[in-house]
Order: C-alpha cells, then sequence, then structure tokens
C-alpha cells in the first residue's frame, strides 16, 4: 500500500468555504423559517405556580405559545436517559418544557414561535411565570450537606456512589513508609464553542418526513431519539448537522430540549421554524463540566514509589443526569495517569445541585484526574526532597510492560489496558524541550534580577477511540470522483481532509478525487458521533476498510476487463494498471462504469455496460450472487477496547509578586497519538488545547452566586482569553502505534487540555512556595495566598 | 415644548442603502434591527457569524468605511450610505463559488491552518485585511493589537499569527512588480 497521503500536511478540504463565507452554519439557513424564543427560569429552584401569557397575545406576529401542558405523549415525559448505569440508582432528566418546578437558571419553561427572532423576544417579555421559591442547592459542599435537596424524592442529593480497586489500597497505605493527605479540587467551567446550539427543522407535508438541522456532535443520536419521542418512522426523520462552529462536548448531550421541541412545532404548524441560542442561553442552559473536589490519600516508600493510593471524590452532576456518571468514572480511570500502581482504591459520589447539567466538556473528567495524580506526585516528591521528573520516572510503566492492565472497568464498560507506548521516552523528551535540567540555574540567574520563576510537570494517559462502533461507505462514481460518508460529526478537526487522505491511500487515487460527507443521516444512517478523541481511530478504520473493499472489487472487475490476473494488478492515481506495465489498465472511472451492468446507457462511457456491449457468459448471471452492482463498499470499525493515547506537558511561568500575575514563559508539550495522519491538523488540536487548558487554569471558572445565580454568563465577565493570553508551545511527538485497529492510530482531539491545569499549578507552586489545591487561580487569590504564605508541606 | 413627530412604532420600516462589496444594496428594515441581520438575514450574506451579540467575541466583525466595527452592536440605520466589506468581498470571485480564487488573506490562512471550525474565521480575515492595508509589515505587537480583540476557540491563535505573517508575505509578493 502507497503511503502517500497519510503522514502529509495535506491543506484543508474545509478551507475553501470557510474562508469565503460559503460555510453553512445553522442560522445561515432557514431564512424565511419562524424563529423560536424561550421564557426561561430566573431562579434555581421554584415550583412554577402559574404562567400568564395573555400580554404575549397582543404582539403582532406572534404564532404560538407552548407549555408542558401543551406537550403530547412522550413529548411530556422526561427527556431519554442517554448512558444508564447500575449505580447511577436515583437518574433524573428534564422535560422539554419544566413540569411544575425548575431546577436551575436556565431550564426553559415557556416557548415562542413567531415571525422573526425580534418578535418572538417581544412575546416572551411579556409572558409572566409566578413561582414559589425554593431553597437553591448550590456548590458541592451544599449538596454533601443535604440540608435541603435539590430532587425532593432524591436522599442526601446522591444520583450514584460507585467503588472501583485495584489490590489493596488501605492495606497498603497502612503499611507503607510515608503517607500524605490531600485535598484537591477543580471549578465549574464549560465549553463555550463560538457557535452556540440551534436547531432548524421543516416538515415536508408531501413526503411526510421531518428533516432536522442542528448544530450537534451526534446526528444519528438526535434522529434515534427524535423519531422516537415524536413517535415517527426512523426512515421518516433525516438529521443533517451543518458546519458547526465548535462543539468541545457540549453538543453531543442530545436530544437538547430545544432539538424535539423545534421539529415537533414544525410538523404541527407545517412551517419551517428555527431555534438559535444565543449567549446567555448558553452559558445557562448548554451543559457545564469541570466541578470536583478530591481526597487523597497516598502511601509510598523512601525513593518516592508509590505502593498505594486511595481517591475519594464527590462530583457535581448538576440539576440532571442525562449524559449518566461517565464524567466521574473517566475522571476515576483516567486517574492513574502512566505510573504502576498495584493498589488503587477510587470511589465518588455524585451530586445534584440546582445549577446547569454537567457533561463531557473537551478532557472530560481527565483535566481533574491528571491535577490530582500529578499534585499528589509532586507532593511526594516535595516530602522526600527528590526531583519531580525522578519521582515521576520512578514510577512509570515501562516500554516493554503492554498490554498493561489496570484490572478497572473505563467509561465504555470495556477493561481498562493500555495497548501501547512509551513514557519515559515521553519524559526525557518533554525535559529536554522545556530545559528542566538547566531550570535550577534559571531560576537563579532570574532570583538574582528579583524575578520569580517556576518549572512545572504533567503527565497523562487518554483513552481514546472509544467504541462501539464507525461506519463508512465508499463510492466510486462513473465520473471518477470518489463518495465518502461516515456518520459522526465534525466540529472543525478537518475530518473531511484526514479521512480524504486515508482512502486516498487505500484505494489509490488523488486526495482530491475524495470528496467527504459527515453527520448527514441520509448519507450514513449507522453512528455513534463525536467524542472521546474518538473519530480519526473510528472513522478512519471504517472508511480505510470500507475503501480496501472498494478497492479489491476494483481490481476483481478490471481483472476481468483486462483479462489480468487480479494479483498482478495494482491500483495509483485513479488508473487500475498491471503491474510493471503502467500503459495496460483502465480509469477507475471505467471500472465504476463496469461495475453496473446497464440496460439504458447514460453516456458514451456507460455504452461498455450495456447489455449487448458487455461480453457476457451466458451461464452467469450479470450480477453474480456474491455481487452487487456499483463500485461501492461499506464497512465498520469496532474496536474491542479503546487504545491509550498519551503525553506530558511542562511550563515555565513568572509571577509578579505585586499583582499575582502568571506569565507562561515556556510551554512544551510531547505528545503520542500514534502515527499522525496530518502532523499539520494534530498540531492544531494541540494548539487548541493547549490554550483551553491555560484557559482552564488561569481564566475560565463559572461563578455561581449562593442563590443559584450564575454571575459571569456573558464573554464580558467569563475570561475566555484572546490572543495575548496564550502561549505559544513547543511540540515534539513521539509515535507508537495502536495494535488495536488496522491504521494503528490513537485520538487525539482532546489531550492537549488535559495537563494544563496541573502543570500550571506546579508550576505557579514551584515559583511562590505555596500551596495550589484548587484550579483555576487568578492573580488576588495567587497574591493573597503568596500574603498569607500558605506553605508547601 | 416643540412639536413631537407621530409616535413610530418598533415594527415600522425605513430604507437603508449601503454599498456592500461595492455592490450598491438595500432594504427596509424596523430601527431596532442590528447590522449583523441586516447582512446575513435581509441581504442573505451569511459569512458574518454572530458569536455572542455583545460586542466581546468579533466574530461579526465587518469593516464600515475601511475601518473594523462589530455588526452586532451596529442598528443596521446607522449605516445608511457607507461602505462595508464583509469576507464574501476577499476572493476574487463570489463567495459562494467554490472555485473562486481565494485572496492572499485567505490563502495564508488556509497554508498556516489558521482556521479550524472556521466560525470566528471571517472576523480575523476582515482585521487581518484591514492591519495589512495600512501596515504591510507589521511587528508581533501590531499583529496583536491588531487582532486581540477578537475570540477563538479552537486554534489557541498559534496558527493565527502565523497566519497573518504569511499574508504579509503573500500580500508584499501581490504589490511586487
Amino acid at each position: 500500500m502507497s503511503t502517500r497521503w497519510f503522514g502529509e500536511r495535506v491543506e484543508r478540504r474545509e478551507d475553501q468555504r470557510l474562508l469565503t463565507g460559503a460555510g453553512r452554519f445553522l442560522d445561515d439557513v432557514g431564512h424565511d423559517a419562524l424563529a423560536v424564543a424561550f421564557v426561561r427560569s430566573q431562579h434555581a429552584h421554584a415550583r412554577i405556580t402559574g404562567i400568564d401569557v395573555t400580554d404575549a397575545l397582543d404582539v403582532d406576529g406572534l404564532v404560538a405559545v407552548y407549555t408542558w401542558d401543551d406537550l403530547p405523549g412522550r413529548l411530556a415525559e422526561p427527556l431519554p436517559l442517554l448512558i444508564p448505569h447500575p449505580d447511577l440508582t436515583q437518574p433524573r432528566t428534564q422535560y422539554a418544557l419544566a413540569r411544575g418546578e425548575v431546577n436551575h437558571v436556565g431550564e426553559p419553561v415557556v416557548m415562542v414561535v413567531a415571525v422573526d427572532r425580534y418578535v418572538a423576544e417581544d412575546a416572551a417579555d411579556r409572558i409572566v411565570v409566578d413561582y414559589e421559591r425554593l431553597p437553591a442547592v448550590v456548590g458541592i459542599g451544599a449538596a454533601r450537606s443535604a440540608e435541603h435537596l435539590v430532587h425532593p424524592d432524591v436522599p442526601g442529593n446522591v444520583a450514584a456512589v460507585t467503588t472501583q480497586e485495584l489490590g489493596d489500597a488501605r492495606a497498603a497505605i497502612a503499611a507503607a513508609p510515608h503517607v500524605l493527605e490531600l485535598d484537591l479540587a477543580m471549578e465549574r467551567s464549560l465549553s463555550s464553542p463560538l457557535e452556540g446550539r440551534g436547531v432548524h427543522a421543516r416538515w415536508d407535508a408531501d413526503d411526510r418526513r421531518l428533516r432536522i438541522r442542528t448544530s450537534t456532535q451526534t446526528s444519528t443520536g438526535v434522529r434515534a431519539a427524535v423519531a422516537n419521542i415524536l413517535g415517527l418512522p426512523d426512515v421518516a426523520v433525516e438529521v443533517v448537522t451543518p458546519d458547526v462552529g465548535g462543539g468541545f462536548g457540549t453538543k453531543v448531550v442530545h436530544p437538547y430540549p430545544e432539538e424535539v421541541l423545534v421539529p415537533w412545532a414544525a410538523r404541527l404548524l407545517g412551517r419551517e421554524v428555527k431555534w438559535v441560542e444565543d449567549r446567555y442561553e448558553h452559558f445557562v442552559s448548554a451543559t457545564h463540566e469541570r466541578g470536583q473536589e478530591h481526597h487523597v490519600r497516598v502511601g509510598f516508600d523512601d525513593d518516592g514509589t508509590i505502593l498505594g493510593l486511595e481517591v475519594e471524590f464527590w462530583h457535581d452532576n448538576g440539576a440532571y443526569t442525562p449524559y449518566g456518571i461517565v464524567l466521574p468514572i473517566i475522571t476515576a480511570t483516567q486517574l492513574p495517569g502512566p505510573y504502576r500502581h498495584r493498589h488503587y482504591r477510587v470511589t465518588f459520589t455524585s451530586l445534584y445541585t440546582n445549577t446547569v447539567t454537567c457533561t463531557p466538556y473537551r478532557g472530560a473528567g481527565r483535566p481533574q484526574g491528571c491535577f490530582v495524580m500529578e499534585r499528589t506526585v509532586d507532593r511526594i516528591a516535595g516530602k522526600l526532597g527528590l526531583d519531580r521528573a525522578d519521582v515521576r520516572a520512578r514510577n512509570l510503566i515501562g516500554p516493554d510492560e503492554f498490554p498493561y492492565d489496570l484490572q478497572m472497568t473505563f467509561q465504555d464498560g470495556r477493561p481498562l489496558i493500555y495497548d501501547s507506548g512509551d513514557y519515559p521516552a515521553l519524559l526525557a523528551q518533554v525535559k529536554e524541550l522545556v530545559g528542566w535540567d538547566g531550570f535550577p540555574a534559571e531560576r537563579a540567574a532570574a532570583a538574582a534580577e528579583g524575578r520569580r520563576l517556576g518549572i512545572g510537570l504533567a503527565c497523562y494517559v487518554e483513552g481514546t477511540g472509544v467504541g462501539p462502533y464507525e461506519g463508512g461507505h465508499v463510492h466510486v462514481e462513473t465520473n471518477g470522483r470518489v463518495m465518502v460518508a461516515t456518520g459522526l460529526t465534525s466540529q472543525g478537526q478537518g475530518h473531511e481532509t484526514v479521512l480524504a487522505q486515508v482512502v486516498a491511500d487505500e484505494l489509490g487515487v488523488d486526495v482530491a478525487d475524495v470528496y467527504v460527507t459527515t453527520g448527514d443521516t441520509r448519507r450514513f444512517p449507522y453512528a455513534v458521533g463525536t467524542y472521546a478523541s474518538r473519530a480519526a481511530v473510528m472513522s478512519g478504520n471504517a472508511v480505510a476498510l470500507a475503501a480496501r473493499a472498494v478497492r479489491d472489487k476494483a481490481i476483481r472487475i478490471a481483472a476481468e476487463a483486462l483479462e489480468a490476473a487480479p494479483d498482478d494488478l495494482d491500483i495509483e492515481g485513479g488508473f487500475v494498471h498491471v503491474r510493471g506495465t503502467p500503459s495496460r489498465g483502465i480509469p477507475l472511472s471505467q471500472v465504476a462504469v463496469l461495475s453496473n451492468p446497464l440496460r439504458y446507457s447514460f453516456s458514451k462511457e456507460a455504452q461498455a455496460a450495456t447489455q449487448f456491449v458487455t461480453p457476457a457468459d451466458p451461464d452467469v448471471a450479470p450480477v453474480p450472487d456474491d455481487e452487487e452492482p456499483g463500485l461501492e463498499a461499506r464497512d465498520y470499525y469496532s474496536p474491542v477496547r479503546s487504545t491509550f493515547a498519551s503525553g506530558m506537558h511542562a511550563a515555565v511561568v513568572e509571577i509578579d509578586p505585586d499583582t499575582g500575575v502568571v506569565d507562561v514563559l515556556r510551554y512544551a508539550v510531547v505528545h503520542d497519538c500514534g502515527p499522525l495522519i496530518n502532523p499539520m491538523l494534530v498540531e492544531g488540536q494541540i494548539h487548541g488545547g493547549v490554550a483551553q487548558g491555560v484557559a482552564g487554569a488561569l481564566y475560565e471558572r463559572l461563578v455561581y452566586d449562593a442563590g443559584g445565580n450564575l454571575s459571569n454568563a456573558s464573554f464580558m465577565d467569563f475570561l475566555m482569553p484572546y490572543l495575548s493570553e496564550v502561549p505559544t508551545p513547543t511540540i515534539g511527538h513521539i509515535e507508537t502505534p495502536s495494535p488495536l485497529n488496522p491504521l494503528g492510530i490513537k485520538g487525539a482531539g482532546e489531550a492537549g487540555v488535559i495537563p494544563g491545569s496541573a502543570c500550571l499549578a506546579a508550576a505557579i507552586e514551584d515559583a511562590t512556595g505555596v500551596r495550589v489545591d484548587r484550579m483555576p487561580i487568578s492573580p488576588p487569590e495567587l497574591w493573597a495566598m503568596t500574603r498569607e504564605r500558605v506553605a508547601v508541606t | 415644548m416643540r412639536e413631537t413627530a407621530p409616535a413610530r412604532g418598533p415594527n415600522d420600516l425605513h430604507e437603508v442603502v449601503v454599498t456592500v462589496n461595492g455592490v450598491a444594496r438595500s432594504a427596509r428594515v424596523p430601527a431596532r434591527r442590528l447590522l449583523s441581520d441586516l447582512l446575513r438575514h435581509d441581504l442573505r450574506l451569511t459569512g458574518t457569524h454572530v458569536g455572542c451579540e455583545h460586542g466581546v467575541c468579533g466574530a461579526c466583525t465587518v469593516l464600515l468605511d475601511g475601518e473594523p466595527i462589530r455588526s452586532c452592536l451596529t442598528f443596521a440605520v446607522m449605516v445608511d450610505g457607507a461602505h462595508i466589506s464583509t469576507v464574501e468581498g476577499l476572493a476574487e470571485t463570489d463567495g459562494a463559488e467554490p472555485d473562486g480564487e481565494l485572496g492572499p488573506v485567505q490563502r495564508a490562512f488556509r497554508e498556516c491552518h489558521g482556521l479550524q471550525c472556521g466560525f470566528c474565521t471571517p472576523g480575523f480575515l476582515l482585521l487581518t485585511s484591514e492591519l495589512l492595508a495600512r501596515d504591510p509589515d507589521p511587528s508581533d505587537d501590531e499583529i496583536a493589537d491588531a487582532l486581540g480583540g477578537n475570540l477563538c476557540r479552537c486554534t489557541g491563535y498559534v496558527n493565527i499569527v502565523r497566519s497573518v505573517r504569511r499574508a504579509a508575505e503573500l500580500v508584499a509578493e501581490e504589490l511586487r512588480p
């Protein structure tokens, strides 16, 4: 197989339309659609005692107003529990419109449909909802104390408790020469894509089909849910993902209330209906993540070898649990990182609060797990007076220990077994890139000038390419174009490009002749979605397998036409030819013609496939039993378990002692996601991930007041970094192929964000000598901590 | 007391005439209609995106008589008679034409992978065009100054800055005789 495109810095196929304004994002379609606005709860916890829409009825251009009472059948029931788990004993999901009670600020209560959004908001403003306020449960402390309950029938606000254990951690810690206890926390944040959510639906009464466009990470998931809730045949519901302006996790939740309400209204009204989320709505109704508090006990020996680790943590799942307990499971199972643990026990409690529901945001529980593990290793080193990198080196799983079985169950319900990696090589490279060994001299030189520098390091392992499966369809048209479809969706990663690279190589065609469609149920109805750094692994391998099948078929057909042995044929540049005789062959376009026996020709080239022209064996059917017409194939990739990427980040920071401002002077990344399909795109993913990691460490947090109001629900107050706040990372790669999939690849989408908080906390602690146990950290907080001198123990 | 004009409602329509990318366009819009909505929904030029509608993210940036502005903070009736440049005007041919020849700034962003989801990109493209029009060889500080008010969630800005530097080279090459 030629590998001409795999590994190349191919420019993106997506960019032409996105650079010219010809992209089609959700709000770029449906200009004439009716517009929706929602009346959302302004209270964190309240009983709805009345809804008065009278004033709204006078608004010119109002079309309809809906409350829960108007919802029929399944639409009036709670939305689906997407990922059930035996330990999630108290799952709760929301109603599409609140039924008598609201559980967070932002929960939709009334849906207004009007001629445009301005008018819809006019009408929404005139609707009066009467509430009887109930005590709000805000924050993990309030949830744990259970003085008040979010859901009256959920004791202790506890949705789930889960324990996993490897070995006997408590006994190992009891027997260890040294023991440390730590409390570590991370605050709440959100994905915050530049484009919010949005849904457009059109009911075709003639065809009796519903077409939904939604800014989602899973079009097939939306389709299944909407068809089920609205009682429509699956085949009558088409979900098309337009260009999506970023997702980062929050758009994998489905169906959001709006995703069923808008299609329902479109069908009921017989009109196109559209809802486009505004930024405030995004802050208070698109899902959040990251709020966790952890207690750690670790036992270790004199040289820093970890003997036993016990972690208990509390996860703030917000008001509902549509996504199950995947987030805390990921923290629990990815916390061990690249280290050899013989005894590890982890218990988490997932708690309800009267805040926006939490579901994965890029990194998905891993930034917290990494923060806990890495802070623990740093403290071990501090306690023993050892170099932090040396203590890590001592505990790393060796390159000869794979597959490495952690004897736990991962987020996909499959065994947690690391497939491959070379952690010592990562450590050596990241130390080199950041200048670890020379840093003491650098710090001393800076200190002589009155500058305060620190260095930090953080390591992670990321389970990627999570199942259950993805599929691919590859079709060579009679014009020679290779049309590829896969069901998962794209939010800017560049799937149209990398999947084209994979298919071009497998099929022996130019990448420019390959056209990839993602996230359109009309083109590929079976899929799971884009999350967990899985798209390249899952769909990459699926389209590779489908392309191999097409290649085999092309060679079978061409061999007959050329009267050559199949084994003697090769495909290069879209031309099937006899090896060693490049002129003896036929183009794939003509093979496509021959693959489909015709009665009726449609072009001069197609005449070759018609019944009086094709040489026919009178005893063989034109389409033999084991063949199908058309030069196309569909195949699926379903892994036995996840493949584990890994990496390490290191940073040098300077602290301004007068202000507490943290300046990131250097940021080094070493990353192993196996062979790189397109290094330029992988680096882009790392750049973006690092930016979000730094943002989560130093700038971004969602601040709820005690009453459950989100105090900073705008870009004015939620500090998303601009260009001036983000460092340019130095990036190194190592490539240990995965033995689990045909292309040997691992996911790369989320990695960049994972160690950001751990790495910067370590560097800040190193620079200031104060304990950094909670992230993010703001300049005033750091300034106050340095004044209080909360020394590292 | 001065006599007041008859009360006018929020839905009364006003004629707005603007030159967009060199083409005279007009629409009748209510006084409260945002320029971003005029461009996107009345004129159907959807390349200008709206990310926050409170003037922070900059995705909606267009050039008003050559100066970058937030079209989400501007009423359409305020720009009557003005010249507006949007992303659709940056390519040699109509933006809707997939084979349209990209301009140097657009080519630079493609070469340097200066975009991922592409939602914020039109704003950055217009800021870059405006920057290079007044300073063909900007320093890194000048680039940070010019682009530092727009948000991108995907790229970490690294390749956006590279794209601007590359765009300066491409513009210079085009100007070279």
